[in-house]
């Protein structure tokens, strides 16, 4: 196949920073991923699409072990980080956590001032030794979230009271003020408006020079838009994972070509 | 979602994609008619028939400003992917290179005009409208190779227009002799080799179509293996030494 990639896309230089080998998730019977194994770049963004039930967000949330937090499910296989296995006995998922920021999608701020929102990972890490320290953080973050400058003279006001978008986008900046190496989002624009959506789009294009973002969304377009690379997902099974220019116009399997076109299957 | 399907869940995306291809195929009609109605006009020397091909082009003009419309509206509002994608972007280029073919024609029924009023040179006029027949099949079969997705027939169609460039090949070196034999054949033949040169080019942009029914069953272009097989850039007829 020619190469399809603008210069802006390119990907070839960023190594695997997440490897999936052969995971399984089951929820007490039903078994939601089948055999993925899949290596996700670091600095790039991939996005994960399928229709609803493919198992997207499932295999999204396995990355930073929240499927622990769901009596019914099991995990097997396994997920590498920097090749280390992040299921091993002697990881802390709360420590793992931190190092796998994640952003959902609902904008969910704590019901505190904008500051704390933002200092409250990094106080109970212990990021910071003092207030300026702290201060250089809240700031660095609300910064990278993109956000710095429409809070920057309320950061006592409450979080709860930003809008949508802004609260979404403190939501990333809380997520990376604990200075994480992988962003997770689970559609995070969906409760946005076009012109929020398209903030958070730039911002995670941004976001994409320090951190391996991996995303979850609905929005096809927003893959296309966003995205490095894209895997598609369908009944468990990861049908095709591939640059996300190549799958938009010369999707391999004919699932993903039927899913990507709005084509009945 | 297991197979392959042809119905969009939005029906009115394929209603919009079926209109598009309907105007290629009113399009693909109206150039076909013209190509053969030239020759003819050519060989027999009906200066009426002429006229209508002549008058007949700024139809075919109106529908590839239709058709560029139609897709600028579905790239706007469908945001086509994949096959669609290719659908879209082969009705673009199909509609152009009908745009052209159907310009050669109107420029053949002029030159068949023109040529009325001269003695005709040899069998020349048969010839070239055997060579314009050849084309005008070409043309049929791409476009049903494009309805029915069928890449082998596109394949055929492009090694077909070989022939075509043997057929210019031979017609060149009949009129460099006719105009070596009798200098009153030179404006004729001038002509003449102009039919010719753009009945060849007719097979390009047949051949180009053909390309793009390769592109869009398999979603990239066929290699560029065939033979060039006009040679007349090369000819010297002993003209230079």
């Amino acid at each position: 196949m020619n190469d399809m990639r603008i210069t802006e896309r390119a990907v070839d230089l960023s190594e695997t920073k997440i490897s999936a080998r052969n995971v399984q998730v089951f929820y007490g019977d039903t078994h939601a991923i089948k055999d993925v194994s899949v290596d996700i770049a670091d600095k790039t963004v991939t996005a994960f699409i399928g229709p609803s039930g493919c198992g997207k967000s499932t295999f999204l949330r396995c990355i930073n072990r929240m499927n622990d937090t769901i009596d019914t499910a099991r995990v097997t296989g396994d997920i590498l980080i920097d090749g280390e296995d992040i299921y091993d006995r002697r990881v802390d998922p709360v420590q793992l956590r931190a190092k796998v920021g994640m952003v959902f999608q609902k904008p969910n701020p704590f019901p505190k001032s904008i500051y704390d929102n933002v200092a409250y990972g990094p106080r109970i890490h212990g990021l910071a030794r003092n207030k300026v320290e702290l201060d250089e953080i809240v700031e660095r973050s609300l910064r990278r979230g993109a956000i710095w400058d429409e809070v920057k003279d309320r950061l006592d006001a409450p979080g709860t009271g930003l809008s949508g978008g802004q609260q979404q986008r403190l939501c990333i900046a809380r997520a990376v003020a604990t200075e994480p190496e992988i962003l997770l989002m689970d559609e995070p624009c969906s409760a946005l408006d076009p012109i929020a959506t398209a903030q958070v789009e730039e911002l995670i294009d941004e976001l994409r020079r320090n951190y391996s973002v991996v995303i979850v969304t609905h929005s096809m377009q927003q893959a296309a838009r966003v995205s490095q690379k894209t895997a598609f997902f369908h009944l468990g099974h990861l049908v095709e994972y591939g640059e996300t220019g190549q799958i938009f116009t010369t999707p391999r399997d004919p699932r993903t070509e039927s899913y990507i076109t709005g084509r009945i299957g | 979602m297991t197979d392959m399907q042809d119905q969009h869940i939005a029906s009115a995306y394929d209603r919009d994609l079926e209109a598009i291809q309907a105007l290629i195929m009113k399009m693909g009609g109206l150039v076909e008619d013209a190509i053969t109605n030239a020759a003819r006009a050519l060989e027999t020397r009906d200066d009426e028939m002429a006229e209508a091909v002549r008058r007949g082009d700024a139809a075919v003009d109106r529908l590839e400003e239709q058709i560029n419309e139609e897709v600028a509206r579905v790239i706007a509002l469908r945001a086509p992917t994949a096959r669609d994608l290719r659908v879209v972007l082969s009705v673009l280029k199909i509609s152009s290179n009908l745009e052209r073919i159907g310009d050669y024609a109107k420029n053949l029924a002029k030159r068949a005009s023109v040529l009325t009023q001269m003695q005709p040179v040899g069998d020349s006029a048969s010839t070239l409208r055997r060579m314009a027949q050849q084309v005008r099949a070409m043309l049929k079969d791409a476009l049903d190779a494009y309805v029915q997705r069928d890449e082998a027939l596109a394949l055929d169609v492009r090694d077909r227009d070989v022939e075509v460039d043997q057929m210019y090949n031979n017609i060149f070196r009949a009129f460099i002799t006719h105009m070596m034999e009798d200098p009153r054949n030179i404006t004729a033949c001038m002509h003449l080799h102009f039919i010719a040169k753009n009945t060849e080019r007719m097979g390009d942009h047949v051949t180009s179509i053909a390309d793009q029914v390769v592109y869009l069953t398999t979603g990239s272009m066929p290699d560029e293996s065939r033979q060039k097989k006009d040679r007349t850039p090369f000819e010297t007829h002993g003209a230079v030494r």
